[in-house]
């Protein structure tokens, strides 16, 4: 499973050399400016590697999951910024590709193929929700040939800047998760209004936005699935971010460690490189063990879905996602600690990394909800 | 919510707390997110704490000082002032620091030339000791102080000195001969020939408090303004440790009671999964597990204050508070975030306050001696103590 293939190998390749050469470089301006870095858009878009998960049939590349997590640890180590945009592409295809029929799919992921620069959104979470998904307040009423929906959304991922967003809203409040629904809508649609872009502590070179939705129109045949489908979807959405935000933070790591680790090589206190000192080696070696393990979890665990494995897929990405993220905080913060007060200075990439890093602990579910998710499973109880 | 009395000596000390309490909450807490935005240096609070008389909270008596509970009013001021703005904090911090060197090293006559341009001239001081190839280790300073007649010339580079584009005066730790005991405390002037002001750097966080490099080239001073002998230089920082270490840690569980605040604040306007958020055992875990840390901190804080005013070793004590406060706060913001976030979602906007709570708290693990460093201080005085 860890031997890499030829393709695996390639791509990796092609990915770190783009990395490098066109990332990196562009990482500290995303995060001091927080403006949508649409040169890195074009970047991954003429290199193909924009929507590597989209199937052969829609013009893709077709990556396995455990290909593209690692493309997205890789671009994580030098700007998670940067690697949130891959995810973010992956998270609006996931509820079509694995809930829409045959006609939506050609209609939508078509126009991800070959050089594409079309984003996509995903409108999951609610303003009065939080982490408490399950309280949508989003209503989708069908009208003739059309749904006609009510609602507001907040950090709608890529929200102002995506060509087309996927939904969810309740089509039969009183079937409860089972009257959920999942919808595609498009930039421009009237009653889809943007508001304000969120300020952010880190992952500051993408966009949440607020979204309105005031009797937005969306024709019938953009419902994703059937109607009452939408909970299953998103729950296999959430269960696919959490796993990609555990690659994300495992590249993250892996990025403050190699900061820490050239730095500690250079630094000289007390007549020798603090690599030297003992309690330095204690901490790059906890940052070691931790990327380890949470890497070939996280690994595991997008094998579980290549499988098709959904159910224990699902547990193991809440822990993949909590072990990536909680090593992701520790390791970064532990790089700035080690860098001392250059570390605490913009100069330096830790301190963007420890900001960035507190969002994986965040985003698609807080780690405390992530421990809710195993326990339940766990003790059986849903 | 804490019992904030008990290691307080007097009822003077508790009413000082009010009153520096309430001004924080009014005219500080709102200043705190665009000053963190702008990386401000905002002399509009400045002027608001030599009005308190916090700037001159360790000097002697009859230069505004505070007496004999110096110390323990500097925690305490620190600590009010740390939960709503972290950077003001920092200003009482480093002026009672980068004093020290001249109240404890200056001769009577240099005092009298020089306190009062603090306490009634206003000026604030730095304290310009690191370097950029000496942090954690002071004894690898490159600065140089060479005597000619009499006069020091001085020359080197210094760098993450806090206030140091702001100050009027400094206190410089510079090499006087070679070899161990050889360096001194010098205090220069601002208006110095051959003194000048690097570049300010960008922080994470404390972003409204002032970082500067400082430039020395061929500074000559009196050499009156030689603080203690030749060679007592590491003593005095070392001494000046003892009463930097219990201020840092008092400004780490400040940030730490402004966190927790905050999540106090959000659970009596939020309810969440249709029940009042206080009865979700997840908060409640966040709220213990705070309060816990908080409580020690505390102890630590005052134990190790209460020492240092009465004269007593306070090192090891110092090192312990400095080290379990700044991981403390550093715990209980990260945690502060998710709780509003588990609540909310909204925890890692800016626009709550907790997010830059975080990023200031990482810093009192940083500086003064990293937390490891601390480590190694905290055991060597137990080896010593047990040999």
């Amino acid at each position: 499973m860890f031997q890499l293939d030829e393709e695996q190998r390639l791509i990796l390749q092609s990915v770190r050399e783009i990395v490098q050469k066109e990332i990196k470089p562009r990482a500290a301006a995303l995060d001091e400016t927080g403006e949508f870095p649409w040169d890195i858009v074009r970047i991954f878009a003429k290199n193909d590697i924009l929507n590597p998960l989209l199937p052969r049939k829609y013009g893709g590349v077709e990556v396995s999951t455990y290909t593209f997590c690692m493309i997205v640890e890789e671009i994580a180590k030098a700007c998670a910024s940067s690697a949130l945009l891959l995810v973010a592409q992956a998270e609006g295809t996931f509820p079509i590709l694995y809930g829409a029929d045959e006609s939506l799919q050609e209609k939508y992921l078509k126009r991800l193929a070959g050089g594409s620069q079309v984003l996509i959104g995903l409108g999951a979470i609610e303003p009065s929700a939080g982490s408490g998904i399950f309280s949508l307040r989003t209503r989708a009423e069908l009208r003739g040939d059309q749904y006609i929906l009510q609602g507001e959304k907040c950090f709608a991922q890529n929200g102002s800047v995506a060509d087309f967003l996927v939904l969810y809203a309740y089509t039969d409040r009183s079937k409860g998760s089972h009257g959920v629904s999942a919808l595609v809508v498009e930039k421009g649609a009237p009653g889809l209004v943007f508001r304000r872009n969120e300020n952010k502590m880190g992952m500051r070179g993408t966009i949440y936005s607020e979204i309105f939705l005031e009797n937005l129109a969306v024709p019938r045949e953009n419902l994703i699935g059937q109607e009452g489908e939408g909970f299953s979807n998103m729950l296999k959405t959430l269960s696919a971010s959490r796993l990609f935000t555990a690659a994300q933070a495992v590249g993250l790591a892996e990025g403050a460690m190699e900061e820490a680790l050239s730095y500690a090589r250079r630094r000289v206190q007390f007549g020798k490189t603090i690599s030297h000192h003992a309690p330095i080696q204690f901490m790059i070696a906890e940052m070691a063990t931790g990327i380890e393990s949470a890497r070939l979890l996280t690994y595991q665990t997008a094998f579980l879905f290549d499988q098709g494995e959904w159910k224990k897929a699902g547990t193991h990405a809440a822990m993949a996602k909590l072990i990536a993220s909680d090593t992701a905080m520790k390791v970064t913060t532990d790089a700035v600690q080690i860098m001392g007060g250059y570390g605490y200075m913009k100069d330096y990439p830790v301190e963007r990394m420890m900001r960035d890093a507190k969002l994986t602990q965040i985003y698609t579910g807080t780690n405390q909800i992530m421990k809710l998710i195993i326990g339940r499973d766990l003790v059986g109880i849903s | 919510m804490f019992d904030q009395t008990s290691f307080i000596p007097t009822d003077e000390l508790n009413n000082f707390r009010d009153r520096i309490q309430r001004v924080a909450r009014d005219k500080m807490a709102p200043q705190a997110p665009w000053v963190d935005e702008e990386e401000f240096f905002n002399r509009e609070v400045e002027s608001l704490l030599w009005d308190l008389g916090l700037l001159t909270l360790t000097f002697p008596e009859r230069y505004r000082g505070y007496g004999k509970d110096r110390m323990v009013a500097l925690c305490i001021a620190v600590e009010e002032i740390a939960k709503v703005c972290a950077s003001s904090a920092l200003l009482l911090i480093i002026q009672a620091v980068g004093s020290f060197p001249i109240i404890h090293g200056g001769s009577n006559e240099l005092k009298q030339k020089y306190l009062p341009q603090m306490s009634e001239g206003h000026k604030l001081v730095a304290y310009l000791v690191t370097e950029p190839t000496a942090g954690s280790d002071i004894t690898s300073i490159q600065t140089t102080a060479v005597r000619e007649g009499n006069e020091y010339i001085l020359n080197g580079s210094k760098c993450f000195a806090t206030s140091g584009g702001v100050a009027g005066i400094y206190s410089v730790l510079a090499k006087t001969s070679e070899g161990k005991g050889s360096s001194s405390f010098f205090l220069v002037e601002r208006e110095s020939a051959g003194l000048s002001i690097g570049r300010t750097e960008s922080k994470l966080g404390q972003r409204g408090s002032n970082t500067t490099e400082v430039f020395l080239e061929n500074v000559r001073v009196p050499v009156e303004n030689l603080l203690g002998r030749e060679g007592d230089g590491f003593l005095i920082a070392m001494k000046d440790f003892d009463m930097s270490r219990p201020a840092i840690a008092a400004q780490a569980l400040g940030i730490a009671e402004g966190a927790f605040e905050a999540i106090i604040q959000f659970i009596k306007e939020r309810h969440a999964f249709g029940k009042p958020i206080a009865d979700h055992p997840v908060i409640q875990t966040i709220l213990a597990d705070s309060a816990i840390l908080i409580e020690a901190s505390r102890g630590l804080v005052y134990r190790a204050a209460i020492l240092n005013d009465e004269g007593k070793n306070n090192t090891k004590l110092a090192s312990m508070a400095k080290c379990f406060a700044g991981d403390a706060a550093m715990k209980i913001t990260t945690d502060a975030i998710d709780a509003i976030q588990v609540l909310s979602g909204y925890g890692f906007l800016k626009d709550f306050q907790v997010e830059r709570m975080f990023r200031d708290a990482k810093l009192t693990q940083i500086f003064e001696g990293t937390n490891q460093i601390q480590r190694l201080v905290i055991a060597r005085q137990i080896l010593k103590e047990s040999m």
